[in-house]
């Protein structure tokens, strides 16, 4: 204790050390700065208040909750509910307006009324940013395998009312109308040898205008794809949107248009997924977007739509 | 203290006065507490022009809100107004779009000029008759001088310990004050809304959170800048005072104390000789009578706010002791250093100085006069979608997606054509109007944004990307707006 009470000053710094000592290094005694200490201070005992006004403590079963709700039983996520409602609410006619037209004119009646327009693009555009655009990307540009939504190549039909009804099942999800195709995989499933396959290949190639005929692909390419290919592509190659088989006669090609990667979908089929948005969104949400989806420019009137179906036997579909 | 003569009188009415200035150098130091000023009412021109100058700005500071003006069925019809809802900017004839800011910076920039040319040629005009806190403070000391009485009575009641009376004469002023400052705060917001639907909105209680809170904000600098900090807003707080030292010079007409004539200043009894001593008596009156509490005969001061009550405080002790008016007078220091020397004093307005200020403030103005009379009511802006850049259609034509944004700055809704200049082959669609119209409604006063896509067949696409100029046009004007923008293919570069 004695030591204690004698005050060692560092020769060096003229500073009072603590009289701790390792290895020879003394600690001097500079104490914290008094506001600093006092500043602490007032944290300690505002985090004490804290703690009774507000949510603090977790893993508390029984306690309200399974935390400590605090005085002001105040609850972040309450609150972002009731700014989401309030925001429904308030958004609530012109979704009822949206709905309406939609029922009754369609697209022609959405695109023919200024502020409907304004507020479907609006609207549309903020739930394809929250929902759409990580696959089909912000300005729906797609992305190999992830169709792009700004032109006029749709494989299950693009009218207002299709591009809703794709939105409200998906793609090979487990909605009872959901889209379902399925190309074989030829090449993983050992249905057509190698050489086939890259005769095929060519053939389909050569079909989208993508390289000149070849030899392989004049005989046995155009043979295989008689026989495993134009159940679905139809004779041609034009495809058919009922089923959702692409059409392999235009520029546009969903899993890439190089060689290797035509090839690669003849051998292992692709199967590309969306998900039903009707199991989250609301339907007038969705009206929104397939508004939106069909304004980015690439939408087909109704009557294109049943001029395609009209000739829907001898597979013609999209674009011309 | 000591406010009773102490010396024979000079003249009848003549009293020296205990004042001290506030900046004297021997009462200076580094941290000083606030001294409190006690202005002496004085009587003479410039006090006059000063209540007339009170009495107009402050009269067109209030009344302006309810001014109309007509702007047609679709405008709001107030004379002055910043509608930030709608951002729009009225000032009567003038309606400015909130791209066309430079109008205000044009202001903003013929303001400083003004404010330079007028310091160039007056000194500090503008401190000592039309600045707000000059206004307002003026108006405040005039309240408390009614209530509390001139200088020397509001010295006493202050160093008296409080009474029945005190407390009521100070609870009087304060109250008197701050009603004044409420007035001065809800005066303010009525310029930013429709001032009679405001005015009764919140009395009701139904006005905008926004607007109590700048009612209460307005209230309280008011009352505190005008009422309590006074001459040290000024001092410490305005940079004017501080600039103002490069925008006046030597022949600029500042308030002045004309050493030449002034000094050897002493005290004068009647009757005694004038022979070899100035005219100055040393009474003090002009100190008492400055607002600012400083002593004009120390010379130009950063402190003086040039309102020339010293003067008209100065001419009123000439008169008594029968010297000629204007010891303290507008002049030039240049005109003391040239009486110094015997030379003619002369005034010169048409300086260098002047004349580049006159001539900048005359561009300026000029430019924004041109600017406005040649304002365009049509306006186009155009951005190109780049997410994607084009798109290749199924049949190999490409496509570029636009966004139109016309402004309509017309009372009433019009009709605009739209063509396009550059390569003819393209097929163009705008949402939301008929397949063959390329008519483009707007209604009054809005800005409008149309989709708009442009197609390219295949045949028809040689380059990288193509020049092309959007023109809209109102037929029944001629009016026409252009934005250029481009065309993109997949071409290479």
């Amino acid at each position: 204790m004695a030591e204690h009470e004698k005050k060692d000053v560092d020769a060096h710094t003229g500073v009072e050390t603590t009289g701790h000592e390792w290895d020879g290094i003394k600690e001097l005694n500079n104490p914290l700065p008094r506001w600093w200490v006092w500043v602490f201070y007032a944290t300690v005992a505002w985090s004490v208040v804290y703690m009774i006004f507000m949510p603090a403590i977790p893993g508390l079963p029984g306690i309200g909750g399974e935390y400590t709700p605090g005085l002001r039983d105040h609850s972040e996520r309450a609150n972002v509910r009731e700014a989401l409602a309030d925001l429904q609410d308030s958004r609530g006619p012109m979704f009822e307006r949206l709905e309406q037209a939609a029922a009754e004119g369609g697209i022609t009646a959405i695109e023919a009324d200024p502020d409907l327009l304004g507020f479907a693009m609006a609207a549309g555009e903020s739930a394809f940013g929250d929902n759409c655009a990580t696959c089909h990307g912000a300005g729906g540009q797609g992305a190999i395998g992830y169709p792009n939504l700004n032109d006029d190549i749709w494989l299950w039909g693009g009218t207002f009312d299709e591009i809703r009804h794709t939105l409200q099942v998906g793609i090979r999800t487990d909605h009872p109308e959901t889209r379902y195709s399925q190309m074989p995989a030829y090449g993983r499933e050992n249905l057509l040898t190698n050489e086939e396959i890259e005769a095929v290949t060519d053939h389909v190639m050569a079909l989208g205008g993508l390289i000149e005929p070849t030899e392989a692909g004049r005989t046995t390419g155009a043979e295989v794809f008689e026989l495993q290919c134009s159940a679905c592509h139809g004779v041609d190659g034009r495809g058919d949107q009922s089923i959702g088989a692409p059409n392999l006669t235009d520029r546009y090609w969903l899993y890439g248009s190089a060689r290797e990667q035509v090839r690669n979908s003849v051998w292992r089929g692709p199967f590309g997924v969306m998900p039903n948005w009707g199991e989250r969104l609301d339907d007038a949400t969705i009206t929104a977007l397939a508004a939106y989806v069909y304004l980015l420019g690439g939408g087909q009137p109704d009557e294109f739509a049943e001029a395609a179906l009209m000739d829907r036997g001898t597979g013609g579909a999209a674009g011309e | 203290m000591n406010l009773i003569d102490r010396r024979p009188k000079a003249a009848p009415g003549v009293t020296e006065i205990d004042a001290t200035p506030v900046n004297d150098a021997e009462v200076r130091e580094l941290y000083k507490k606030r001294e409190p000023i006690y202005p002496k009412l004085v009587k003479g021109p410039f006090r006059r022009f000063k209540w007339i100058f009170m009495a107009v700005a402050l009269g067109l500071y209030y009344v302006l809100p309810f001014v109309r003006w007509d702007r047609g069925p679709n405008a709001p019809d107030q004379a002055v107004l910043v509608d930030f809802a709608n951002a729009r900017f009225y000032f009567f004839f003038i309606e400015i779009w909130p791209q066309e800011v430079y109008y205000i910076t044009g202001l903003l920039i013929l303001a400083a000029l003004g404010l330079f040319l007028v310091t160039a040629l007056f000194g500090r005009v503008w401190c000592g008759y039309a600045c707000p806190q000059t206004v307002w403070t003026d108006l405040f000391i005039a309240v408390e001088r009614f209530f509390e009485g001139d200088r020397n009575k509001r010295i006493m009641l202050d160093r008296a310990p409080w009474s029945f009376d005190k407390a009521r004469k100070k609870i009087a002023k304060h109250a008197v004050w701050l009603v004044i400052a409420a007035a001065t705060g809800g005066a303010w917001i009525l310029y930013f809304h429709d001032a009679f639907d405001l005015l009764s909105d919140f009395f009701t209680g139904q006005a905008p959170l926004t607007a109590y809170l700048f009612f209460a904000m307005l209230t309280f600098t008011t009352y505190t800048l005008a009422g309590t900090m006074r001459e040290q807003v000024c001092t410490y707080m305005c940079p004017w005072p501080r600039i103002q030292a490069a925008m006046t010079d030597r022949e600029a007409l500042n308030v002045t104390y004309r050493v030449d004539r002034g000094e050897p200043r002493g005290p004068h009894k009647k009757g005694e000789s004038w022979e070899g001593r100035g005219d100055c008596i040393d009474c003090k009156a002009c100190v008492a009578a400055c607002p600012m509490g400083i002593d004009i005969r120390n010379g130009p001061q950063l402190e003086c706010i040039g309102c020339a009550l010293c003067i008209d405080a100065c001419n009123d002790i000439m008169d008594k002791v029968g010297r000629p008016r204007g010891l303290i007078a507008y002049d030039t220091d240049d005109n003391i250093d040239r009486r110094l020397k015997g030379e003619a004093p002369r005034y010169r307005f048409v300086r260098v100085r002047t004349l580049y200020y006159a001539i900048s403030f005359a561009i300026v103005a000029g430019v924004m006069l041109f600017g406005l009379m040649t304002r365009s009511t049509l306006e186009l802006n155009v951005t190109r979608d780049r997410n994607p850049n084009f798109v290749v259609l199924s049949d190999g034509s490409v496509r570029n997606g636009y966004t139109l944004k016309v402004l309509n700055k017309a009372g009433e809704p019009r009709e605009f054509a739209l063509r396009l200049e550059g390569d003819p082959a393209f097929e163009v669609r705008v949402l939301g109007t008929p397949q063959a119209s390329m008519m483009l409604p707007v209604d009054a006063d809005e800005t409008r944004d149309f989709r708009l896509f442009l197609t390219l067949p295949p045949e028809a696409i040689d380059r990288a990307s193509e020049d092309i100029t959007f023109v809209v046009e109102h037929p029944g004007t001629g009016e026409t707006a252009r934005a250029p923008a481009v065309f993109r293919t997949p071409l290479e570069r």
